[in-house]
């Protein structure tokens, strides 16, 4: 890039922070909160799989895509048997789709995960093949072309707060599907039996064992819970964009942006660090160009992984 | 051998089809094989080529670009192929030309591109960007307004159909209020629909493409803005296309191409109406799979017209050569390897099929326009 596009660009930036309207504004906040809550939603269950046990899963993206199938499924099943309950396919579309998506991640743990824990080179190896492998699936079960959802009929259309501030209803509904899932991993993590196994076995397994607790039954779970909640942020993002084959392909990176950014062993960092990528962005892309932006975000984030390498909301433990 | 070759007149001709069977591209290309062996069966079934059958190879090219090249290599080294019908995207274009002409093969290339190439091996059968993106800017500019946005994915062929459209609107006396690109895949168009909103254009000139119009256009819908309200020209959006982004989302869109299945003509019903018989009722046809049909009867007239298969002389038997494709009769240039095509511009109708409103005359080929 030369001084003249660099000066131009500047120049550009600088017109467009002064010329923004508090309309304009405004619907930015909004817009950038939306992103924090797409990507958190994306991102937690990662954190769990990755953060908490550790696990570079590299087919992430593609148990998100299985979520959006299922939500596609469930809106096809609804549409030819119970098509006077359609405005209700989408619930069940997100129930489906982290039953199912849960489901396989179990089975995923029991027949392969478990055999290679403490080898994340292979781990990431023979996930990376697994994510071809349901790549090739969904493409001979779905087919190439990808396929949307219809968007139901409570979700359509737009909350106008003023005549020039319309916030799209399939947005609020994220940002509470998001909050409520965030409580959830919230309450199951640190106010449940469950969570109390889960915690202690990732603290010290060999203590945890030895206290009764069925480590690997909990590694399971763990893992089916983190793939679950893949399968619920693929099937709210069949409200904003389509699902094909390689959908997944386009969200991981933003997902281990997102956590790898936030601090691994953080869940609270890891909404901390999608709030902050969220607002970014979605600032940068209105005042740059949409390419530019995600450039600028990456360097960001780049530049900040070279001073913490930790992340920006890394633990303080002693190793 | 040649002698051997002639003697024996029955004797198959071999040729080639390289597509993306699996892989990302694999959404828009793999049903281009399907119109390319209609037009090979059709033309088997009339007696084939100088009394010849011709036999096609297949092979996929996986979305990969080095794959493209090594099975190029492949159809025109081993196999000796007379021509290949292939590839979708520019990259795996460029990818085959040092191929095609280092061994001197012929590839015949269906897909809408940027220009800004012509090879002495490649015949283009598809629009190059002049040829699309004038028409569609200057009929927008007369009927929709002058007040235009530009957004595209982040790749060469928006950027320069935008070049060219930019000179074409700054011709037509009108401005450009903002222009964005977005990388391929993108799914977050929340800030960009903000900015179309406060800046207010006539209309809204969109080269994304693939999987990401989806995600546009939906989100497009539901801050209200929507074909009806709005003048929106998708440049990247076929009929095909629109099954995946889903009809309800394109209602009213503009769509500019060199061919529309909902053409009325003859030789497009009887291409419609074959190419469902063969695949079914359901299935769609689009400007790249018209444009790859065309390209099979585009050699086989020209081998006819040269009474070999020899490359240089059927690409110079090409020169000006005529056919009534499905989308009316086009020829190629008398140079430089480009076809003179229509440019059509529709509306898409909630059935995702396209109301034709304005059909443009011949238009010729210019790969290498002045860009401003």
């Amino acid at each position: 890039m030369n001084i003249e596009s660099l000066s131009s660009l500047f120049s550009m930036f600088a017109y467009r922070v002064a010329t923004m309207s508090l309309d304009t504004f405004l619907v930015q906040v909004f817009n950038g909160l939306s992103l924090f809550t797409v990507l958190a939603l994306m991102a937690v269950g990662l954190a769990i799989v990755f953060g908490l046990m550790g696990v570079i899963n590299m087919a992430h993206g593609e148990l998100m895509a299985l979520g959006a199938y299922m939500t596609y499924m469930t809106s096809v099943v609804f549409h030819q048997y119970f098509p006077e309950l359609m405005g209700a396919y989408f619930l069940v579309g997100i129930m489906v789709a982290f039953v199912v998506t849960a489901g396989v991640g179990f089975v995923l743990e029991r027949v392969m995960i478990r055999r290679l824990y403490h080898r994340p080179l292979d781990t990431m190896l023979a996930t990376w093949g697994l994510s071809l492998v349901l790549q090739q699936v969904y493409r001979q079960i779905f087919g190439p072309i990808d396929v949307s959802v219809p968007t139901v009929s409570w979700l359509q259309g737009a909350w106008n707060v003023t005549p020039n501030i319309g916030l799209p209803l399939s947005r609020i509904f994220i940002l509470f599907l998001t909050f409520a899932v965030a409580l959830a991993v919230y309450l199951f993590l640190f106010r449940s039996r469950w969570g109390l196994r889960i915690r202690s076995v990732m603290q010290n397994r060999a203590m945890a064992g030895a206290a009764g607790i069925d480590t690997e039954r909990v590694d399971a779970v763990t893992f089916a819970v983190g793939c679950g909640l893949a399968g619920i942020a693929g099937s709210a993002l069949t409200m904003l964009a389509s699902t094909g084959p390689v959908t997944g392909q386009q969200y991981i990176v933003d997902t281990f942006i997102v956590v790898v950014f936030g601090g691994i062993e953080s869940l609270l960092g890891t909404f901390l660090s999608a709030f902050a990528i969220g607002q970014l962005q979605s600032m940068f892309e209105l005042l740059l160009s949409g390419s530019m932006a995600k450039a600028t975000i990456l360097l960001l984030v780049i530049v900040a992984l070279y001073f913490r390498p930790q992340g920006l909301f890394a633990l303080k433990l002693r190793r | 051998m040649l002698g051997a070759r002639v003697a024996n007149a029955a004797e198959p001709i071999k040729v080639g089809i390289l597509h993306s069977l699996t892989g990302t591209i694999a959404i828009a290309e793999a049903h281009v094989v399907d119109a390319e062996k209609l037009a090979i069966d059709e033309i088997n079934a009339a007696g084939g080529v100088m009394g010849r059958p011709i036999t096609p190879i297949v092979e996929d090219g996986a979305s990969d670009w080095p794959t493209f090249a090594e099975k190029a290599q492949k159809l025109v080294e081993s196999d000796k192929v007379a021509a290949v019908f292939g590839c979708y995207t520019s990259a795996s274009r460029k990818a085959v030309l040092p191929v095609f002409e280092r061994y001197n093969g012929l590839l015949y290339y269906p897909t809408y591109y940027e220009g800004l190439e012509m090879s002495k091996n490649i015949m283009y059968t598809g629009q190059e960007a002049t040829q699309q993106t004038i028409p569609a800017v200057n009929w927008l500019a007369k009927n929709k307004g002058k007040k235009f946005y530009l957004i595209g994915s982040d790749y060469i062929w928006p950027r320069t159909t935008n070049r060219i459209a930019k000179a074409a609107i700054a011709k037509a006396g009108g401005t450009v209020l903002g222009e964005d690109y977005f990388p391929l895949g993108a799914t977050e168009f929340s800030s960009v629909i903000s900015k179309i909103k406060a800046a207010k254009p006539d209309v809204i000139l969109s080269t994304i493409v693939g999987g990401s119009n989806v995600a546009f256009y939906k989100q497009l819908n539901s801050v209200g803005i929507t074909g009806q309200n709005q003048a929106i020209m998708a440049l990247a959006v076929t009929e095909e296309e629109a099954l995946g982004i889903g009809k309800d989302n394109l209602v009213g869109v503009y769509s500019c191409m060199g061919y529309f299945q909902s053409e009325k003509n003859p030789q497009n019903q009887k291409f419609v109406s074959a190419f469902k018989a063969k695949y079914g009722q359901d299935r769609v046809l689009g400007d790249t799979l018209e444009a790859a049909y065309t390209a099979v009867y585009m050699w086989k007239l020209a081998v006819e017209k040269a009474q070999s298969t020899d490359v240089a002389k059927v690409v110079a038997a090409s020169s000006g050569l005529a056919w009534s494709a499905p989308e009316g009769d086009v020829h190629f240039h008398v140079s430089n390897h480009h076809l003179w095509k229509h440019s059509l511009i529709g509306m898409f109708k909630p059935d995702g099929q396209i109301d034709i409103i304005y059909q443009s005359p011949l238009i010729e080929p210019n790969p290498f326009p002045k860009l401003g």
